[in-house]
C-alpha cells in the first residue's frame, strides 16, 4: 500500500507513477488525505487502465486501483 | 479505459480561466493597473508596502511609496477558497512539511517575480494584453519548471505534513478577515499609495467580491500555473494547461471589447520592462521554486485558504521576499532592472533552490 497522506500534489501521483511504471501491478492501494489528490490519483490511475473505487480510511481516503 | 467527456474533463478549468481572464479585464477597467487586474506578486507586495514593510519610491512631497495598498483582491482569493473549503467538507488544517524551506524558497521566488516584473498569473495576463516580454518569462517559466520537474523525478520531497488543529488552520484566513477589516476602516497608520501602481485600484468592495468569486472556483478546479505545465511534461495531463490558455484568449478578447487595444511588442508595455535576460532568469527562479513548493503563488494563497499552514508560511515568505526585493532595489521597473544587486539576488536564489533541491532528494516510498 502506497502511503501518501501528508503528501500534496504532485507527489500522490508521483509515488503511484512509480508504483505502475514498467511493474504494471494488478492491484494497488494507495492512501491519501486530500480530495485533490484523490481527484489526481484517480485521473491518473484511469489513463492508465485502472478502475478505481474510493473508500473511507481512518478519516482519509483510500483508492484501490484494479486492471 | 474510461472516457470522460470533454466538457467533465475540461468544463470546470475554462470556465475558471475565463472567469479569471474576465475579472482580469474588469478590474483593470474598474481601476487596476494595466496588465495587473490580477497579480498574486504585485498586490501581495502592495500589501507589504501598506503595512510599511517597504516604501518603494517614496516621494516626501506625496508623502507615500508608489506600491502601497492593501489589496483587496488577496483576502478575496484567500477567504473565498476558504468558504467554498468548508463548504464542501475540504478545510483540513495540516502543516510541518519543511516549512523553514518553504519560506526561504518563497522569498527567492518573489524576487524572482519582481525582477520580472509579475506571477506566473499576471505573466500570463500580460501575453494576453500582448506584452511579448511575458514570452520571454514564460520561456524562462517553463525553463524552471522543467528543472524542478527533474528533481520531483529524482525523488524531490519536502517530506509530508500533518493534521493541524482546527485553531491553526484558521490563523491565516482570520489574518485576511483582520486585513479587510483594515481595508475598510482605513486608520492613518496603514498606507495607501497615492501615486503609482498602488494608488491604482479598483474599488474594494467589487475587487473583493469578483476574488471571493475567483477564489471559490480556484478552490473547486485546482487552478495552479505551475501545475499545468507541471502535469502537462510529468503526467500527459493537459487540464490544468487549459485553463491557462482560456485565461490568455479572455484577455485577449476582454482587451479588445473594453478598447485597450492589442498591440504585440517589446517595449512601452504597461508595468513592464524589456530587458530579455533578466526577465527570463526571474521566471526561472519563480518557474524553479514553484515547483519545488508544490504550486504558483496562487495556488499558495488558495491552499493557505484550505487551512494548509506549509502554503499560509509560504506566503509570508513571498511577503518578506517583496520587502526584500523593494528594500534593497532588487525589484525592476518600467524603466528596467533594479539599482541594487539583482544579479547577486539572482544568483543567491539559484544557489540556495538547487542546494533545497539538492539536499531533499529523499528516496520516495513506494
Amino acid at each position: 500500500m502506497i502511503d501518501a497522506r501528508g503528501y500534496s500534489c504532485p507527489m500522490p501521483v508521483v509515488m503511484v507513477q512509480k508504483a505502475v511504471k514498467g511493474k504494471d501491478p494488478d492491484t494497488l492501494e494507495v492512501v491519501v488525505d486530500n480530495q485533490c489528490s484523490v481527484e489526481n490519483v484517480t485521473r491518473f490511475a484511469k489513463n492508465s487502465g485502472y478502475q478505481v473505487t474510493v473508500s473511507d480510511f481512518e478519516g482519509d481516503f483510500k483508492l484501490v486501483l484494479k486492471k | 479505459m474510461e472516457k470522460e467527456s470533454f466538457f467533465k474533463r475540461y468544463g470546470l478549468l475554462i470556465a475558471t480561466g475565463i472567469v479569471v481572464g474576465a475579472a482580469a479585464v474588469l478590474l483593470t477597467a474598474q481601476g487596476n493597473p494595466a496588465n495587473m487586474g490580477f497579480c498574486i506578486a504585485c498586490f501581495l507586495r502592495d500589501i507589504a508596502g501598506a503595512l510599511n514593510f517597504q516604501r518603494a519610491g517614496f516621494d516626501a512631497e506625496v508623502g507615500t511609496g508608489i506600491v502601497q495598498y492593501l489589496r483587496p483582491e488577496i483576502m478575496g482569493l484567500v477567504l473565498g477558497a476558504a468558504l467554498m473549503a468548508a463548504v464542501k467538507k475540504e478545510f483540513r488544517p495540516k502543516g510541518g512539511s519543511a516549512p523553514m524551506a518553504r519560506f526561504l524558497i518563497a522569498v527567492f521566488v518573489m524576487i524572482g517575480a519582481l525582477v520580472f516584473l509579475g506571477c506566473p498569473l499576471r505573466m500570463v495576463i500580460r501575453i494576453g494584453g500582448g506584452d511579448l516580454n511575458a514570452v520571454v518569462g514564460l520561456v524562462g517559466f517553463v525553463i524552471g519548471i522543467l528543472i524542478g520537474i527533474a528533481f520531483l523525478k529524482r525523488g524531490f520531497s519536502l517530506q509530508r505534513a500533518y493534521k493541524q488543529p482546527l485553531a491553526e488552520g484558521l490563523v491565516f484566513p482570520g489574518a485576511m478577515v483582520a486585513l479587510v477589516i483594515l481595508l475598510a476602516a482605513a486608520p492613518a497608520f496603514i498606507i495607501f499609495s497615492k501615486s503609482g501602481p498602488g494608488s491604482q485600484r479598483a474599488p474594494w468592495l467589487l475587487a473583493l467580491v469578483v476574488a471571493l468569486v475567483v477564489g471559490a472556483l480556484a478552490q473547486r478546479s485546482r487552478l495552479c500555473m505551475v501545475g499545468g505545465i507541471r502535469d502537462a511534461v510529468l503526467f500527459r495531463d493537459f487540464r490544468l494547461v487549459s485553463a491557462f490558455i482560456a485565461i490568455i484568449v479572455t484577455v485577449m478578447v476582454g482587451n479588445l471589447l473594453v478598447g485597450n487595444g492589442l498591440t504585440f511588442s517589446f517595449t512601452d508595455q504597461p508595468v513592464a520592462h524589456n530587458e530579455a535576460l533578466w526577465n527570463l532568469l526571474g521566471m526561472v527562479l519563480v518557474g524553479w521554486g514553484s515547483v519545488l513548493l508544490g504550486g504558483c503563488p496562487l495556488r499558495q494563497l488558495i491552499l493557505a485558504g484550505e487551512g494548509n499552514t506549509d502554503s499560509a508560511i509560504t506566503v509570508t515568505g513571498f511577503v518578506v521576499g517583496a520587502a526584500v526585493a523593494h528594500n534593497f532595489s532588487l525589484a525592476s521597473s518600467a524603466t528596467g532592472i533594479g539599482a541594487g544587486p539583482v544579479a547577486l539576488a539572482v544568483a543567491c536564489g539559484f544557489v540556495v533552490l538547487a542546494v533545497i533541491s539538492v539536499m531533499n532528494l529523499a528516496k520516495v516510498e513506494g
